[in-house]
């Protein structure tokens, strides 16, 4: 019993992460169809742009603060202009490979300019547990889903409570019916794209001290995150945080009760029963999008 | 008078002549580029070093040693076919290369020549085909894991025990060989968990070693898992014994577990930084030639010579058929060879039996706590 607990809490604590990087995806999907398959590589980065900024002087918080930037500049702005605005008038498909060709490309060149090593990284939660009903809890794992449930609630009251996240709604929702009412809808594209390097770059820091910084650690997270958006409902902010939450609770329990070989599989197996069943996802609206 | 000199002169070139046409030529392949650099560079440092002072006293029998250094590129098929144009060149011994992937690819070509061969794999399989030719310079797991299922037993006092390992060649070769000895020994097995190579979250895995409640841990996985397990450990509040092999308590492991690799505790055949006096002196050597501290590549690259040396002035000539029946079976003992650095005896298989080290990381250090010895 005490066991599930632990098991409990380590999967919601990697769920969290999980939901973070699959809100960014649906983001992207919903205000511009980007089906961003280097989104785990654009989570493994930061670490690595945080790790630079440290190497050159920076003390933590500000490598932290720099890091973040960095990555708003490079996977936020200079994603959108460079790569999906010129794909996207080419369709889906032809984006959605050029972001695989992308994954690559920052994998490849973290290789080369970093390490093929891992290295470590500092944790922004300092190590030691509490009691929490009689179980000891990480002070990590805590520190992981406060953080992560932080940001989550923060980005609904931003889509929900305020005029720009209602305006991101509608540019989401119906951009031409937005344009005609006056949103920007460039713009509020532009933010989304801002946020989901923002997510993903809080993601970086909260994953790789316990991952290790290494290039390939975006392989795993892309895939899980992309599971996750899918299950919880690829048009939906609050399904992606329940597809995150239960495919981290799913992948350990799996990787504790099935067999660590299968464990990758587990989740794919859960993603095929609810594709079949319910393919708008657990939390997802039906698509009603037409042209 | 003038002419007994001017034969005497004559005597003297041909003599210097012939010794230096008949220089013992060693080969040696080894990972010089490609990921195992570390490892090739090292072990070439070794040998350069050792002949070096060999060469300086005399050399062996009277003559002087050479070595040809080939670059496998830490890629068996490179070092097959490496392999292949040293042995072309009929060498005396064969040495390297140093990944077992390549020794494994090799070793025939170099059985088949009547070569032997002296390597740097560590893997059990290696000196299990019934190759009469190859000879190891480390323990392979069938010498280690023992030593680390003893210590388990005897120094841990673990009743029970969880084994964790990573499910490759290496992992379930060193999983084999240490369940059935502490079965043997009489603690018991009560979590036998298996990882994947590259596996990043452990959290479950430490959950079932939470659950199974063990008295100590064996840790058997890469460098990489092996920080990522220790930090787990370390989060999920698991404070029984660690031990493991030569992997779990390196330099690298230390670097990115932190503070979660103190008070894991390691077995280590071959360490410089072992209190013995002969491997500090080799140390301060290699340290002022290469301008770096060796890691125990460099060690086994300098015993690969010394192991020419002594089995070659053991039969008193060379002979390069007769090199692997004399090392057979052979003890060399520091006493009579410094070079060997510590008593060592060749098995029929070419395993070697030798005194061993347990090593804990404390305060980020690897300290040597105890001198294991010889298991004959």
């Amino acid at each position: 019993m005490s066991n599930l607990f632990d098991l409990l809490v380590a999967g919601l604590a990697t769920g969290a992460i999980y939901a973070l990087v699959a809100v960014g995806f649906t983001l992207l999907w919903q205000t511009s169809q980007t089906i961003n398959f280097a989104q785990g590589e654009f989570v493994m980065l930061p670490a690595f742009l945080m790790l630079a900024a440290m190497h050159v002087g920076a003390p933590f918080w500000l490598a932290i603060i720099l890091g973040i930037l960095l990555s708003m500049i490079l996977l936020g702005l200079a994603f959108k202009l460079l790569l999906v605005d010129p794909m996207m008038r080419h369709g889906v498909l032809p984006l959605a490979i050029a972001t695989m060709a992308l994954a690559i490309g920052i994998k490849e060149a973290v290789k080369q300019f970093y390490s093929a090593e891992a290295s470590p990284f500092p944790s922004i939660v300092p190590t030691g547990d509490v009691s929490i009903l009689g179980h000891a809890v990480s002070l990590q794992s805590i520190g992981v889903l406060v953080v992560a449930i932080l940001a989550v609630l923060g980005l609904t009251t931003l889509l929900n409570r305020t005029s720009l996240g209602h305006q991101m709604q509608a540019a989401a929702q119906n951009p031409t019916v937005a344009r005609i009412i006056g949103v920007p809808v460039e713009r509020m594209i532009l933010l989304t794209f801002l946020i989901n390097a923002f997510l993903v770059a809080l993601a970086s820091l909260l994953i790789t001290p316990i991952y290790l910084a290494k290039f390939s650690s975006g392989e795993v997270l892309g895939q899980a995150a992309f599971i996750a958006a899918i299950v919880g409902g690829f048009n939906q902010v609050r399904g992606a945080i329940v597809g995150g939450l239960l495919i981290g609770v799913l992948d350990n329990l799996a990787a504790a009760y099935v067999s660590t070989q299968y464990r990758a599989a587990v989740p794919m197996l859960f993603l095929i029963v609810v594709i079949l069943f319910r393919p708008q996802g657990l939390l997802g609206r039906a698509e009603e999008r037409t042209v | 008078m003038k002419s007994t000199l001017l034969v005497g002169a004559v005597l003297t070139i041909m003599t210097a002549t012939s010794a230096h046409a008949q220089a013992i030529k060693l080969a040696d392949v080894a990972e010089l580029s490609g990921g195992g650099a570390t490892v090739g560079t090292n072990w070439k440092n070794g040998i350069d070093l050792a002949i070096e002072e060999i060469n300086a006293k005399g050399g062996v029998l009277g003559r002087k040693l050479e070595v040809t250094h080939a670059d496998s590129q830490s890629n068996p098929g490179v070092a097959r076919a490496q392999v292949q144009k040293a042995l072309d060149a009929e060498p005396y011994v064969l040495l390297g290369p140093g990944y077992s992937g390549s020794v494994k690819v090799t070793a025939p070509l170099a059985a088949e020549a009547g070569i032997a061969q002296i390597m740097g794999g560590e893997a059990a399989e290696l000196t299990q085909q019934g190759n009469k030719y190859l000879f190891r310079t480390s323990f392979g797991q069938q010498s280690s894991m023992p030593k680390v299922a003893k210590y388990i037993h005897d120094e841990m006092k673990a009743k029970s025990v969880a084994v964790v390992w990573v499910n490759n060649d290496f992992g379930r070769g060193g999983r084999d060989v240490v369940i059935k000895e502490l079965d043997r020994l009489g603690s018991k097995v009560v979590a036998d968990l298996s990882t994947e190579a590259g596996q990043a979250d452990f959290a479950a895995d430490v959950g079932k070693i939470k659950a199974a409640n063990p008295d100590a841990v064996f840790v058997y996985l890469n460098e990489e898992e092996s920080a990522r397990i220790l930090k787990e450990l370390k989060r999920q509040g698991v404070t029984v014994p660690l031990m493991g092999e030569t992997t779990l308590i390196g330099q690298k492991v230390i670097e990115l577990a932190g503070d979660a690799a103190n008070g894991a505790r390691g077995h280590v055949g071959l360490t410089t930084d072992a209190p013995v006096d002969l491997i500090k002196a080799f140390r301060e050597k290699f340290s002022k030639k290469y301008n770096y501290v060796p890691d125990h590549n460099g060690l086994k690259g300098y015993l690969a010579v010394y192991m020419v040396k002594a089995t070659t002035e053991k039969m008193g000539k060379v002979d390069p058929k007769k090199f692997a029946d004399t090392l057979h079976g052979l003890t060399i003992k520091a006493a009579d060879e410094p070079g060997i650095l510590m008593d060592v005896t060749f098995s029929d298989t070419g395993d070697i039996d030798r005194q061993s080290f347990l090593v804990e990381v404390v305060e980020g250090k690897q300290v040597v706590k105890q001198v294991l010895p010889k298991v004959k």
